[in-house]
This record gives C-alpha cells, sequence and structure tokens, in this order.
C-alpha cells in the first residue's frame, strides 16, 4: 500500500502529512512535485494544506491546472482514493472534483484554533473507522474555509450522504457559534457522489500523535488504510 | 487591444469583505449607503481583433479568471 504526498510551491503541510504516512502508520508514501505527469504506483492521493502559489487569484485555482493534478484528476475518474486537507480541499473544488467553493471566512480573520467536529456519515472511505457517536477534536487554519455551495447542491449533498464533517461545540451541538468561518451547514468535509474523492478543512495530519495534543487525526488515515486493505488496487 | 475584466461574487454569495465595508461607510457617516460587493479587476493587454480575444477571454474566464460558482464577470475592451 503506498501513498503520494503532492506539493506546489507554496504548500506547507506535506512533510506533517508525509511524516504521518510514513511514521505514525509505517507506509511507503511518496512526495510529488507539481511538475509531475503521474502519480506513479500510488494507491490513494493526498492533497496538503499550505497557500499554493501564494493563493493569488482564488485559493487553489492556478494550482489545479499544474500537471499533476491532469494525472490526479486521470487517477481518481477510475477509482483512486484523492483526499485534499485544507489548501487540499480548495484545489479539488477548484478543480471540479468536488462541489462548491470555499470562500472568505465571514468574520476575515485567519482562524487558527481547534474545532470539535461531528462526522455525517460512515459510509465513506476516510470516516469508515471512526467510532459511532464519536466527536473529533482537530486544529483548523485557514483564512478563506467558508464553505459554499447553491441551495440545489446543498440539497444533493445532504441526500447523498455527501456531508462527512460538520462543526460542532464542545458539547457536540451543531450551533452557528461553532461554526468557525460561516460554511453552509457548517460543513468542515464532503465527498465526491463516487465517494473516492474528499477534503475537508481542519488538519488531521497535525492531529494524529498523543504527544501534539490529540491523535483524533489519526482516524481519518487509519480510515483510508482499512478500506485499501479490503479494496483491490487499481489495475 | 486592452480587455478589463470585471469580477463580482455572485447574488447569493456572502460577501463579507463588501459587509464589512459597508458597514464602515455607515460608521463613518456616509449617508444613504446600500449594499457594498467586493471583486476582482484584472488588466490584460492582448494581440487580435476585438472578436477574437472577446472569444479567447469568455473560454479562459469561463475556466480560471472567474469561478462559475462564486462570481460572474463581464469584460470590458479599449482599443
Amino acid at each position: 500500500m503506498k501513498f503520494a504526498v503532492l506539493q506546489f510551491p507554496g504548500s506547507n503541510c506535506d512533510q506533517d502529512c508525509v511524516h504521518v504516512l510514513r511514521s505514525v502508520f509505517g507506509r511507503p508514501t511518496e512526495l510529488l512535485w507539481h511538475k509531475e505527469y503521474s502519480v506513479g504506483d500510488a494507491d490513494a492521493v493526498f492533497i496538503p494544506g499550505g497557500f499554493s502559489y501564494g493563493d493569488y487569484l482564488r485559493t487553489g485555482s492556478i494550482a489545479r491546472f499544474s500537471p499533476v493534478m491532469g494525472a490526479v484528476k486521470e487517477f481518481a475518474d477510475n477509482g483512486g482514493f484523492v483526499f485534499g486537507i485544507c489548501n487540499g480541499f480548495q484545489i479539488l473544488c477548484e478543480a471540479g472534483m468536488l462541489p462548491g467553493a470555499l470562500i472568505r471566512n465571514r468574520s476575515l480573520q485567519f482562524r487558527c484554533e481547534h474545532v470539535y467536529l461531528q462526522t455525517a456519515t460512515h459510509d465513506s472511505p476516510f470516516t469508515g473507522q471512526i467510532p459511532e457517536g464519536k466527536n473529533l477534536r482537530i486544529p483548523i487554519a485557514h483564512g478563506e474555509g467558508n464553505y459554499f455551495c447553491d441551495d440545489e447542491t446543498l440539497q444533493s449533498l445532504e441526500d447523498n450522504g455527501q456531508i462527512l464533517f460538520q462543526y460542532i461545540d464542545a458539547e457536540g451541538d451543531l450551533t452557528d457559534h461553532a461554526n468557525p468561518n460561516g460554511s453552509r451547514a457548517n460543513i468542515a468535509g464532503i465527498c465526491n457522489e463516487k465517494r473516492n474523492v474528499g477534503g475537508m478543512m481542519p488538519h488531521p495530519e497535525r492531529a494524529s500523535e498523543a504527544v501534539l495534543g490529540g491523535d483524533d487525526g489519526r482516524l481519518i488515515f487509519q480510515s483510508l488504510i482499512a478500506t485499501l486493505k479490503t479494496q483491490p488496487p487499481l489495475a | 487591444m486592452k480587455a478589463k475584466v470585471i469580477i463580482t461574487p455572485k447574488r447569493a454569495v456572502l460577501d463579507p469583505q463588501g459587509k464589512t465595508v459597508q458597514s464602515a461607510l455607515e460608521h463613518m457617516g456616509c449617508a444613504g449607503v446600500g449594499d457594498v460587493r467586493i471583486g476582482k479587476y484584472i488588466e490584460i493587454e492582448m494581440d487580435g481583433d476585438r472578436e477574437t480575444v472577446e472569444a479567447k477571454l469568455s473560454e479562459y474566464a469561463d475556466k480560471f479568471l472567474a469561478n462559475p460558482n462564486i462570481e460572474d464577470y463581464r469584460l470590458v475592451f479599449e482599443d
């Protein structure tokens, strides 16, 4: 089981992601520069956080046209697993691989803090191992994490169970106050209709070791690893 | 030819920057301020006649310069 982590000019969570996959989970992981035209023999691709291309024009808007994203799209179209964290989520939305867009936080502030998340569906490769009823505590660090989509898209996300995570408060209630950025329906993460592409604004790679103050993020990596164990690799 | 691309947030999209500027204007005593929307303005120099430039820029605005999920745009031309 091999992983690839993309690296764009301006990515800054790529090494954290590689560290978790290699050192915490002991999985061979390759760092893929944005100029690559192939994802190689990876079984799953992570698109890490950061500020690719300085967030110029719109977050993720330039990265999505890099050569490696062509390969990632083809990989996903063939059923490959792709997960975007923070800027990675923004890039996947810009690429049209996930619906909607991430816009400026309603507070206009860059929010850097721990948040609580509820898992809205366990029926995905990214959430399957999260125990029922377990709320996750994971940090966010973003200025543009305000998930927006039109009413019709929101309805289809709900109908198809594509919402992965929603912001809640410490008591587990889904309230407007618990929403750190103004996202519609408190959305913190979603997947596509085929359920092989997912993205989230919070950083599970920063919460995968107890020494960092919490390891709830491990469950997301663990879910994907468990999925890959039961699914044959792509031909 | 010089083309100008004017990009604005769609009506349905919350524009927190616009809201903040609107309330700042009100606080400063600027009477009668209504909705404020903040977008982007891009100037592009491009060779070709107007029709060609318009066709090309529309294509690239649709897929790159603006995000149709959240933004509208219009093109203005200067000879």
